[in-house]
């Protein structure tokens, strides 16, 4: 079977959408301009897995507004566990569907100027400084065929602000929660950190789809001015019946840094780009991403971070477990710019095969256009060590614990890095469903 | 019942198709420590590893109980469970499981369901048993085994011994790359379990470690097999003049073997 190409929204619909939330007129104009270029241009090429025949382009976009969220107490134990009650009370914000239903950030924050908020907010009250940073620099519009969609539909997100030299030490926790099972999620998450400034910010995104197709085209940008520090996780938890784009950039500036962990737990077929420009010097980047296949999922995933500036630092670390007849390909590209002088591009990216019939496969890559730098890569595809395994169960531990507490150990690099302990906790538990 | 009782009976064990051990008689009971000692490449430690079920062994002949009990109907981790413990040559390393975490889940994996160990009483024996062993405290939150010098791997193995308490236990070579202090606390730690409810099995190339821990019984391998045993004495003997004198009494005729380490 071979998808429709021909896209079903049409130029009217946009404006109406657009106009139903008093959205600026730079922003009409690029979801118009956005939806005219969707149709001519192509289709995304993740390395070595054909998406061909899946479907990113027809669903349903409209949507009923859902309800507010008065207390956290109403929302499903399910979802209670993915924030610390006690703790981030504070500073969290809850879409439910492509509604903001929940939303709240510390006064003292607020005091300091900081900016949390949904992205329609956003658009309509710092209108000046969301155009600045809208799917400009770090993804542009015209990227391919789905990242035009994603301009022209964006039906959700989050505006992360944090001024000059302001430091938000505890968490911001973002929680999008797909309760319909009908409308596609375009969601878009901005983050832009001034210079001096820091933050940690933490998403998760829950659908529980499991036999209903929806899409999922989502896109993050995150700016780091000169000594800005961003901390960014996340963990994705689409059921299996969504096909997920997901695009999440960086661009970081004079020794500015942006370390992700993402936590990529999606149950149904999923390609996955996560890019950071290092685009002055020494400026730096982890970018560490743990995955789970099963069923007969497709994924794809690159991490891939590309060096301007001279003495930069970029890390790339992929673990991924397989199982059932899932199928993977883990890309990891480091590239050094010419000009990048005395930067360091390390990656490491390892998958673990459960059974005979899932694929795993990881490919390193390194780019270098400069002469006076250091690199490094390692990759391998395997299964669980026999000897270690015997090793465990020579303690008394029955063989599943013990594979258990391989494959626990084999994602802690990642899991450990996730900022929040409670979705840490969550996507330990996401790990523990999806392996056994 | 005080004690377990381990009884190896004809034992063959091949690897690769290839047989290691060729017959191997050996009873240990509670309350007794035996030593194994041998020329290297004459089976010692394929014979603490088919004990334990090492995958790579293959039992081609004989019998072991424990108890009575077939151990070679059990998997690798009954065969725990049941009592048996085995301090090896060459422990895995574990990446991202805290030595602490492992050791809890061991502890909690002989334990019922629903009386599991409570921390404290967990922290306290352990934070314990570091001391004896004079441990760093920092290796109970370190990945086990990963990183570990072969001194720290060898320490490690004698704490899991000490908080996992089996029945018999085996140890393998567990001297080989000790300096003496090193050896000293490892003695100590061994003889410490010393009761009439645990039994051991002491693999060893030299007898520098019977120094320190007094064997009930000797036993000498070659070619496979159980040669000759005794008491402590044979042991003494054997540092003073070497093993030729068992071949030459015996009649034994040196041929190519090689010591499989797993």
């Amino acid at each position: 079977m071979t998808v429709e190409t021909k896209l079903s929204f049409n130029q009217e619909y946009i404006q109406a959408f657009s106009k139903e939330r008093n959205e600026p007129g730079w922003m009409a104009t690029l979801r118009s301009k956005a939806l005219e270029m969707a149709d001519s241009l192509e289709m995304p090429k993740p390395d070595k897995t054909k998406i061909s025949n899946w479907n990113f382009t027809d669903f349903q976009h409209s949507y009923k507004e859902a309800a507010k969220i008065a207390s956290l107490d109403e929302l499903p134990e399910e979802l209670k566990e993915y924030f610390d009650e006690d703790a981030s009370m504070e500073n969290l914000y809850i879409q439910r569907n492509q509604t903001a239903a929940y939303n709240s950030l510390a006064q003292k924050l607020q005091d300091k100027g900081v900016i949390f908020t949904d992205i329609f907010t956003a658009v309509r009250e710092h209108s000046e400084l969301v155009e600045k940073y809208y799917m400009n620099d770090a993804v542009a519009v015209d990227q391919n065929r789905l990242t035009a969609l994603h301009a022209a539909l964006m039906n959700g997100g989050v505006f992360v602000y944090v001024p000059k030299n302001v430091q938000v030490e505890e968490p911001l926790q973002a929680i999008f929660w797909q309760e319909d099972n009908s409308s596609a999620l375009l969601n878009h998450v901005l983050v832009v950190a001034e210079e001096g400034s820091s933050l940690t910010y933490v998403e998760n995104y829950i659908s529980h789809n499991d036999t209903e197709e929806n899409v999922a085209n989502l896109v993050t940008e995150v700016f780091a001015h000169d000594n800005a520090q961003v901390a960014y996780g996340a963990v994705d938890n689409f059921a299996a019946g969504t096909t997920t784009y997901v695009n999440r950039r960086g661009v970081a500036k004079r020794d500015a840094r942006i370390d992700w962990a993402l936590g990529q737990m999606n149950d149904g077929n999923t390609v996955s780009e996560n890019i950071t420009y290092l685009m002055e010097d020494n400026s730096a980047s982890e970018a560490k991403a743990v995955s789970v296949g099963r069923g007969k999922q497709t994924q794809n995933f690159t991490s891939s971070i590309r060096q301007f500036g001279k003495e930069t630092d970029a890390y790339i670390l992929q673990r991924g477990v397989m199982k059932g007849s899932a199928s993977t390909i883990f890309n990891a590209i480091g590239k050094i710019e010419h000009g990048g002088t005395k930067s360091n591009s390390e990656q490491e990216s390892r998958v673990l095969m459960l059974s005979e019939k899932s694929r795993g496969d990881a490919n390193p890559i390194l780019l270098i256009d400069e002469d006076d730098v250091t690199a490094g890569h390692a990759a391998s595809v395997g299964r669980v060590d026999p000897l270690q395994m015997y090793y465990l169960m020579s303690r008394g531990l029955e063989r599943e614990e013990a594979e258990r507490l391989v494959i626990h150990g084999f994602l802690a690099p990642v899991v450990a890095q996730i900022p929040i302990e409670s979705v840490r906790k969550q996507l330990t538990q996401v790990i523990e469903r999806k392996v056994y | 019942m005080s004690g377990s009782v381990l009884e190896v009976k004809n034992l063959h064990v091949s690897i690769e198709d290839k047989e290691i051990l060729k017959g191997v008689d050996l009873t240990i009971k509670g309350g007794e420590f035996h030593a194994v000692m041998g020329p290297n490449g004459t089976g010692k430690s394929t014979l603490a590893s088919a004990i334990m079920g090492h995958p790579k062994y293959e039992i081609t002949e004989g019998s072991i109980t424990l108890d009575g009990e077939d151990v070679l109907e059990m998997e690798v981790d009954e065969r725990a469970r049941a009592g048996l413990f085995l301090a090896m040559q060459y422990p895995s390393e574990i990446s991202g499981v805290t030595t602490s975490d492992f050791l809890r889940s061991a502890i909690n994996a002989k334990r019922e369901e629903g009386d599991e160990i409570p921390l404290m009483k967990f922290i306290k024996k352990l934070d314990k048993d570091l001391d004896y062993l004079d441990i760093d405290q920092n290796m109970a939150t370190r990945y086990l085994n990963e990183g570990f010098s072969g001194g720290e791997k060898k320490r490690n193995e004698i704490l899991q011994l000490m908080q996992l308490e089996p029945n018999i236990a085996i140890l393998d070579e567990i001297d080989s790359g000790l300096d003496i202090d090193a050896l000293k606390v490892v003695s100590k730690g061994i003889n410490q379990m010393r009761s009439d409810n645990f039994g051991c099995l002491i693999i060893t190339h030299y007898q520098r470690l019977l120094n320190y821990i007094t064997p009930d019984f000797v036993h000498v391998m070659m070619q496979g097999r159980v040669v000759k045993s005794g008491g402590p004495e044979l042991a003494k003997r054997l540092e003073a003049e070497g093993y030729e004198w068992i071949k030459e009494e015996l009649g034994i005729e040196d041929e190519e073997t090689a010591e499989q380490n797993a």
